[in-house]
């Protein structure tokens, strides 16, 4: 698979390290939000057959966090952002 | 009809003309007393032992495709019951035991070999660690050995045994692990299941869940709504896709898993090996192909095909291992999808809806686990409990910080 990183253009994905869905950026408060809610996020997934939003680590390369989406059926990938840009999108962070 | 040897003679005496199906192919009926769905492995030995040791009657196994065209067509065909941890070695063990008493069970050749496994050691804390996995072997009622280098050496005196890095120590071994014929285990499940009464519907995929007051009452299928009284979910690698039908969202990733075949060669591996030092596992077939494997891709899919760095990866484990396969060609890959559980260990258990019960999360070790799957499934079903075997899958480990988690590395969908 090649990853088209908005910075640095087309990158081989083995450079890249997978850590998982990317709703794992919307950790919730594990002190005011109940137990339930840290066990849902921390196990439980979407597991998606089409479209997916997953995180990947560029361990190999600038050491950015991007949001790929990539149909789990066919290994298309569909859209890559950089994490920062959609958490800073979604009012987190500086 | 029943198999045996004077059935063959006879057969071949008056040209085969006596040979019938091996199974009906029946229209789904309005309800059942039982639904499962998932016509793999793991459901057809629901069925089968729902009928057979529980003495349940009115069961159907839905099925998207056909009989045996999931997982228990694409695996590395091996049996083994060496875990550590107490939610799985009796378990594993308890299969480990149907299997040697498979064949006669439901009269069908499928081919169990138990050829032996041996797990490599390279490290003097490898040793301890396999020497400690025996000994809990052991004290569940399973056979294990540890092997000296040079009973190792005799054994396969080829493999790369002075290796700068990793050098064979040692192994572990299970006499009674081995292999079986995988697509026989699904066929002989089918007939056994056929035979007592049991529909199994193919090409039917669910399309729906029928809830109502908490309670399932059917399922909507491409063939129609069928109704019933309690229905099994077993497809793992769509284990989401199905549950989610019920409001479900599980504490699994699908994942592709690839395995390999070489060419055709001369008998010179005669059991089951694992590399210890990288992810590689092999044998070799009857028919002379080395069947090996190793890592998941990696990634979410649900395509079932990986990518070449995992054949990469594979292959240099394989050569780390035994420089003399360097010369063979591969002949064929292929990659199934996987239930990766968030410890590696497999679900059976009932759900939230009163009626739906659910099997799978068995990540890539589920092919040794059919008989006492389909057992202990089919004991959930029967009587609401679970079997004394089985009793740690449950659903709510994670939550109540009960995982069962034999590498130890927490909470990752990447584990066996």
């Amino acid at each position: 698979m090649i990853i088209n990183h908005p910075i640095l253009g087309p990158r081989d994905a083995q450079e890249f390290v997978y850590l998982g869905d990317a709703s794992l950026m919307n950790r919730p408060d594990g002190m005011s939000d109940g137990i339930e809610a840290f066990h849902d996020y921390l196990y439980n997934r979407d597991n998606p057959a089409g479209a997916h939003r997953e995180l990947w680590y560029h361990e190999q390369g600038d050491r950015s966090w991007l949001v790929v989406t990539r149909n789990t059926v066919t290994h298309e990938i569909l859209k890559v952002e950089l994490a920062r840009d959609v958490a800073s999108k979604a009012g987190r962070g500086k | 009809m029943r198999y045996s040897a004077f059935r063959v003679i006879a057969e071949a005496l008056t040209g085969h003309r006596g040979w019938t199906p091996v199974w009906r192919d029946p229209e789904p009926q309005a309800d059942y007393d039982y639904i499962i769905i998932g016509g793999g492995g793991h459901g057809l030995a629901t069925a089968y032992y729902l009928a057979k040791e529980f003495g349940q009657s009115r069961i159907a196994v839905l099925e998207k495709g056909y009989l045996g065209g999931g997982n228990v067509g694409r695996n590395t065909t091996i049996i083994r019951s060496n875990y550590l941890l107490d939610g799985n070695e009796p378990f594993y063990e308890f299969s480990m035991k149907l299997w040697e008493g498979l064949e006669q069970d439901f009269n069908y050749n499928a081919m169990v070999s138990q050829r032996g496994i041996i797990n490599l050691i390279h490290s003097d804390a490898q040793r301890d660690a396999f020497t400690r996995r025996g000994n809990a072997m052991i004290l569940n009622g399973a056979d294990a050995e540890l092997l000296d280098r040079d009973k190792v050496r005799a054994m396969y005196p080829w493999l790369n045994f002075d290796n700068a890095r990793f050098p064979i120590k040692g192994a572990l071994m299970q006499r009674r692990g081995g292999t079986v014929r995988h697509d026989a285990v699904a066929w002989g499940y089918a007939r056994g299941a056929d035979m007592r009464g049991v529909d199994l519907i193919q090409n039917c995929e669910v399309t729906g869940m029928r809830i109502e007051g908490g309670r399932i009452l059917g399922v909507e299928t491409t063939r129609g709504y069928i109704g019933a009284r309690k229905v099994g979910v077993a497809v793992a690698g769509s284990s989401s896709k199905v549950m989610a039908h019920a409001g479900m969202r599980l504490p699994i990733e699908s994942h592709v898993l690839q395995a390999f075949v070489s060419e055709g060669l001369k008998p010179f591996i005669d059991g089951v090996m694992t590399f210890g030092a990288g992810h590689f596992y092999v044998s070799q077939s009857d028919k002379g192909g080395l069947v090996f494997g190793g890592d998941i891709d990696g990634y979410n899919s649900y395509a079932q095909r990986g990518n070449l760095p995992v054949i990469e990866d594979v292959a240099e484990g394989g050569m780390a291992l035994m420089p003399a396969i360097g010369r063979a060609r591969l002949l064929r890959t292929w990659g199934g999808i996987m239930d990766m559980s968030m410890d590696g260990s497999p679900i059976i258990d009932r759900t939230p809806v009163d009626g739906l019960y659910f099997n799978g999360g068995w990540c890539y070790g589920g092919f040794k686990a059919t008989p006492a799957s389909g057992w202990c499934f089919a004991h959930l079903l029967a009587r609401d409990e679970p079997h004394p075997t089985a009793r740690a899958y449950r659903f709510d480990r994670f939550l109540r910080g009960l995982m069962i988690d034999e590498k130890g590395q927490g909470a990752t969908p990447n584990l066996h």
